[in-house]
């Protein structure tokens, strides 16, 4: 099984209902797609997440109802320098999409989607304690996996592996 | 940060309410779950779970071990289904590097999956009975737990972190007898789910501590993101291994099975039926299996048998090239859900070309799930919380990685 091209032109992957909502709901909030190895990318600006996923949730057809995963990418020391994941899942359609947010490394925050699904609070936790990426709007961002005095963000690129921090 | 205390604490919201710890070396919370109870009298007015005692930063781990290393961290994650791991894992890889593994190899994946989700499914039903006094279920599931332990160690050499999928396949094929192992255990399974359901599905103890308690409504359980049997006894119908087939799981017949009530009593029906249809499963992968090789045709990838190794000079060349530097793998990101015994078990994984993984995220069911216990808990009995706790069936190895 030879591995198709992945086709990342925006263009081409507008007809894909999941685009096509977001760019009816907002052209300017699409920064980006990508369809490879079967899977679609979805790059939203990070100011416009929040009404994003609400407009998939929201979506008569398409119906992603709930949440999969949120994780973080870390691309040090290029920027942007973070990329949040998150995964949403249509239980109608037994569909996943992925949506990508890019945050630079000067300013690592991003809107919480606490209020849209109750349920993200314990990942925006892991992510928020593992890379130091702020949810703007999550009501209790705390350390979930480190203990509450822990320094550094241990998922982090330039955190070290091995060896005295 | 330094001047804070390393847990979290809670202050009462009200003069008449206190603070109860539970955990996290507490018997019933089933590894090390510390829970933050606020309580007025007998009634929880707030619950807060306090995880991440068992963090072991498997995830940063796997950045630092070539592609093939990381599978025997997987299995280590949620030590209670070693296999489902390994699966997701190899799935991954191998859809990153589009990689057909043989029809033989996943048939075998399919089983061993449903006998590590019978594994689990029996540890759990075990425990949640011992939990709330039923002792004697508890010795009956270890019993034919054991059975299953023994054909991990026939099939892998290790009864609990088995590490037997590979990228690509088997790490080798199952030894002479093994099938016939699990046809013996499999034909006689079904009897041994009735024993214990005989021991707890009419008892009136049992209903009167399950029925009505923990209850979670399905908007809420989609809402907090709850999957696996904790959604499904809620009532909405997700199984992925019938809605996003991996593995050859569109080629058997089975039931989700689904209740609607919502409560503890609930989720123990719709595991101890998925107990049934596992052994179909099971069953029909067994006598379904299909002769073949049990690693894809791959050298790069795949590590060449030993007798190969010692006639072919190809073949230890491979060999060596993929032990001392791995194997490369095309950039990209995939993410890889399958059904867990406890939910939905995803492996994102990035790859930057190298031969190590750039990232490796771990989606755990337990972590997700254990977000509806507040949900369950808050405003009923402390009493209770012991049957909600095993009622979600977190295994917390899962839960903090």
């Amino acid at each position: 099984m030879a591995l198709a091209p992945a086709i990342t032109d925006l263009e081409q992957l507008k007809e894909r209902p999941e685009v096509a909502a977001l760019l009816a709901w907002n052209a300017a909030a699409v920064t980006g797609a990508k369809f490879d190895r079967n899977e679609l990318t979805i790059w939203v600006d990070r100011t416009c997440l929040r009404q994003a996923c609400q407009t998939l949730k929201d979506d008569g057809v398409l119906q992603y109802s709930t949440l999969a995963d949120i994780t973080c990418v870390d691309w040090y020391p290029s920027e942007p320098r973070f990329e949040v994941v998150y995964h949403l899942f249509s239980i109608p359609n037994k569909k996943y999409v992925r949506l990508k947010v890019k945050v630079p490394g000067s300013d690592p925050a991003v809107d919480s989607l606490v209020p849209i699904w109750p349920g993200a609070n314990s990942f925006e936790r892991e992510v928020f304690d593992l890379f130091g990426v702020r949810f703007d709007g999550h009501p209790n961002l705390t350390r979930i996996m480190m203990p509450e005095n822990w320094e550094g963000h241990p998922l982090r690129k330039d955190y070290p592996v091995e060896g005295y921090r | 940060m330094a001047h804070m205390n390393p847990t979290p604490v809670l202050d009462p919201s009200a003069d008449k309410t206190m603070i109860l710890n539970m955990g996290p070396q507490h018997p019933s919370t089933h590894g090390v779950l510390r829970l933050l109870l606020e309580i007025d009298g007998e009634t929880i007015v707030r619950l807060m779970p306090d995880i991440g005692y068992l963090h072991t930063g498997i995830e940063k781990t796997c950045e630092a071990k070539f592609y093939q290393q990381v599978v025997p961290l997987t299995d280590r994650i949620d030590y209670l289904c070693p296999m489902t791991n390994n699966l997701a894992y190899c799935l991954a890889v191998e859809k990153l590097l589009g990689l057909e593994v043989p029809p033989r190899a996943q048939w075998i994946r399919v089983m061993l999956n449903e006998l590590t989700r019978i594994n689990s499914h029996l540890v759990w039903l075990g425990t949640h009975a011992l939990d709330l006094g039923a002792m004697t279920v508890f010795l009956y599931c270890f019993r034919e737990r054991e059975d299953v332990l023994r054909l991990f160690e026939a099939v892998a050499g290790q009864r609990m972190m088995t590490s037997y999928f590979r990228i690509g396949g088997l790490a080798l094929e199952p030894p002479l007898g093994f099938f016939e192992r699990v046809k013996d255990f499999l034909a006689r399974f079904p009897a041994n789910i009735d024993e214990y359901e005989s021991l707890l599905t009419s008892n009136p103890i049992w209903v009167n501590r399950t029925k009505g308690v923990a209850y979670l409504a399905p908007e809420d359980a989609i809402a907090l993101c709850a999957t696996g049997p904790t959604l499904r006894g809620s009532g909405v119908d997700v199984d992925l291994r019938r809605d996003q087939p991996y593995s050859g799981y569109e080629n058997f017949k089975f039931n989700v099975p689904v209740s609607r009530d919502g409560d503890v009593f609930a989720r123990y029906m719709v595991r101890v039926q998925e107990l049934r249809e596992s052994q179909k499963i099971a069953m029909q992968a067994l006598e379904g299996v299909p002769e073949g090789l049990v690693k894809a045709d791959a050298p790069h990838v795949v590590l060449p048998d030993r007798e190969k190794m010692k006639t072919q000079m190809e073949a230890l060349i491979y060999h060596f090239k993929i032990v001392t530097e791995g194997f490369t793998v095309p950039a990209g990101e995939v993410y890889s859900p399958i059904e867990s015994p406890r939910g939905e078990m995803g492996y994102y994984v990035v790859s930057d070309g190298t031969a190590k993984p750039y990232r490796v995220h771990m989606r755990s069911p337990s972590f997700a799930n254990l977000q509806s216990l507040r949900k369950m808990c808050e405003g009923n009995l402390i009493a209770d919380v012991v049957a909600a706790i095993g009622s979600i069936d977190i295994v917390l190895g899962d839960c903090d990685r």
